[in-house]
C-alpha cells in the first residue's frame, strides 16, 4: 500500500480495468467444455483465469485505497455501479469468428492501456502492469495465431465482418488519446466509439450469474 | 534462536502444491528473508496472478515459519520480480527429471510463436529434438503443451514468462 493516496481517477481507471478483466474472463468461460475443439477448450479456459486473475490483483489494488476487499469489489456492487465497457460485455459464445474478433482486438488494444500503466506514478500499479503484461504476452499469440489463421481461410469475409461490427465497441475500451494507436496496430480508420457509461442489455443477468453464490451464502469463501 | 539460514532451509522444504518435485525456494517464489528477534518477514513473489496455488503456498511459508517458534510476516508482491528465470539450476533439473520441460532463460527466448514452434525444446522423456508446439495453453496457467514426434508422447512445457 502506498503512503500517498493516489489519485482517485487512478483508482477509477483500475476499476473500470478491473472490470473489463473479470467480465470479459467471465465471457471467456463460456466457451469451457464446447469450444470447437479439446485445445481451444484449454486454451479459452485458461485465459479466462489469466484475465480474472488480473482483475482480482486489480481490485486488491483499489480495495487498499477504496477500503474492503477484492470479492466485494467484483461481486457486492449493484450493476449500475460496473464501469466495463460493452465491448466486454457482448455474449459471443456460439459464434467462433466473433470471439476471435473480439479477442484478437482486446489483447490489441489492452497491450496499448498496459504499456501506459507500466509508466504509471503509482508504483504498484507499475509494478502490477509489468507483471500482467508477461502473461499477456500468451494471450496475444494466441489471438494473433487465430486472427492469422481465419484471414487465411475460407471464412475470411466472416471474420473481418465481425472485426468491423466489433470495431466501435473495441474503442470504448481505450481513453480517447490511446485509440489512434489502436487504429494504427489493427491497421482500421477511427470511428465513433461505443463508450462505457450504459450497460448492455446482456449485462444484468450475467450480473445476477456472477454474483449468485455470493448473494445466496453470506460470507461465502471459495 | 531463528536465523535466515534456517527459514531458508526450511522453505526449501516446502513442495510447490502443483508441481511437489520442487520447492517454493527452487521456483524461485521467495524473495527475501528477513529475522527480527522473533518475527521473520518473507518477501513471496508469486508466479502467475491467476494461479490458484498462490494462497496455499503463503499458507505453507506461514506454517513453515510458526514451526520454528517465530512470528511470520508474509509480504505478498505483485510486481514483475519473478520470472522462470529465477527457477534454480536444481529446480530446472528436477522439472526435466519429472517430465517437464524447463523454460527457456528468458534472455535467450524472443517470445514468438515462430520460437516456441522451433525443435529448440528436447522431450523430457527420450531427449529428442523433434518436438513441436501442441497448445500454448495447458492444465495450468505455467504450463503449455508439446508434443514429441519421435517417441510419440505429449509432454508439458513450463512457460517461459
Amino acid at each position: 500500500m502506498s503512503a500517498q493516496e493516489p489519485p482517485s481517477p487512478a483508482v477509477e481507471a483500475v476499476l473500470a480495468f478491473a472490470d473489463d478483466e473479470l467480465v470479459l474472463g467471465w465471457r471467456d468461460s463460456e466457451w469451457t467444455g464446447i469450444a470447437p475443439f479439446l485445445e481451444e477448450d484449454v486454451a479459452f479456459s485458461s485465459i479466462a483465469q489469466g484475465e480474472i486473475g488480473h482483475a482480482r490483483a486489480l481490485y486488491e489494488l483499489a480495495a487498499g485505497v477504496l477500503g474492503g476487499d477484492a470479492d466485494a469489489l467484483a461481486f457486492d456492487r449493484e450493476p449500475g455501479e460496473y464501469r466495463c465497457a460493452p465491448f466486454v460485455e457482448l455474449q459471443l459464445v456460439g459464434d467462433w469468428a466473433a470471439t476471435i474478433a473480439r479477442h484478437w482486438l482486446y489483447e490489441t488494444a489492452d497491450s496499448v492501456r498496459v504499456a501506459e500503466l507500466v509508466d504509471s506514478d503509482w508504483p504498484e500499479l507499475a509494478g502490477l502492469a509489468a507483471k500482467m503484461d508477461r502473461e499477456e504476452a500468451y494471450h496475444r499469440l494466441h489471438a494473433q495465431m487465430w486472427a492469422d489463421r481465419l484471414r487465411e481461410s475460407a471464412e475470411r469475409d466472416r471474420f473481418d465482418g465481425k472485426v468491423a461490427e466489433l470495431w466501435p465497441y473495441a474503442l470504448g475500451l481505450l481513453e480517447p488519446g490511446q485509440r489512434e494507436r489502436l487504429a494504427e496496430l489493427v491497421g482500421r480508420e477511427p470511428v465513433d466509439a461505443i463508450e462505457r457509461g450504459a450497460h448492455t442489455e446482456g449485462f444484468a443477468e450475467l450480473h445476477g450469474e456472477m454474483t449468485m453464490v455470493r448473494r445466496s451464502v453470506a460470507g461465502a469463501r471459495w | 534462536m531463528v536465523t535466515t539460514e534456517r527459514v531458508w532451509e526450511a522453505l526449501g522444504e516446502i513442495a510447490d502444491p502443483e508441481i511437489p518435485v520442487i520447492s517454493l525456494v527452487d521456483l524461485g517464489v521467495i524473495r527475501d528473508v528477513e529475522v527480527v528477534g522473533r518475527q521473520v518477514r518473507v518477501e513471496f513473489t508469486p508466479t502467475f496472478l491467476g494461479c490458484p496455488a498462490q494462497e496455499v503456498m503463503r499458507d505453507r511459508v506461514a506454517e513453515a515459519v510458526r514451526a520454528l517458534g517465530a512470528e511470520p510476516q508474509i509480504d505478498v508482491i505483485l510486481d514483475d520480480s519473478w520470472s522462470t528465470d529465477r527457477i534454480t539450476a536444481e529446480g530446472r533439473r528436477k522439472l526435466e527429471e519429472s517430465g517437464f520441460a524447463p523454460p527457456h532463460l528468458r534472455a535467450s527466448a524472443g517470445l514468438m510463436v515462430v520460437q516456441l514452434d522451433a525443435q529448440a525444446f528436447r522431450c523430457p522423456y527420450c531427449g529428442s529434438a523433434d518436438t513441436t508446439l501442441e497448445n500454448l495453453f495447458g492444465p495450468t496457467p505455467c504450463r503449455s503443451i508439446r508434443y514429441c514426434r519421435s517417441c510419440r508422447q505429449p509432454f508439458e512445457q513450463f512457460k517461459t514468462i
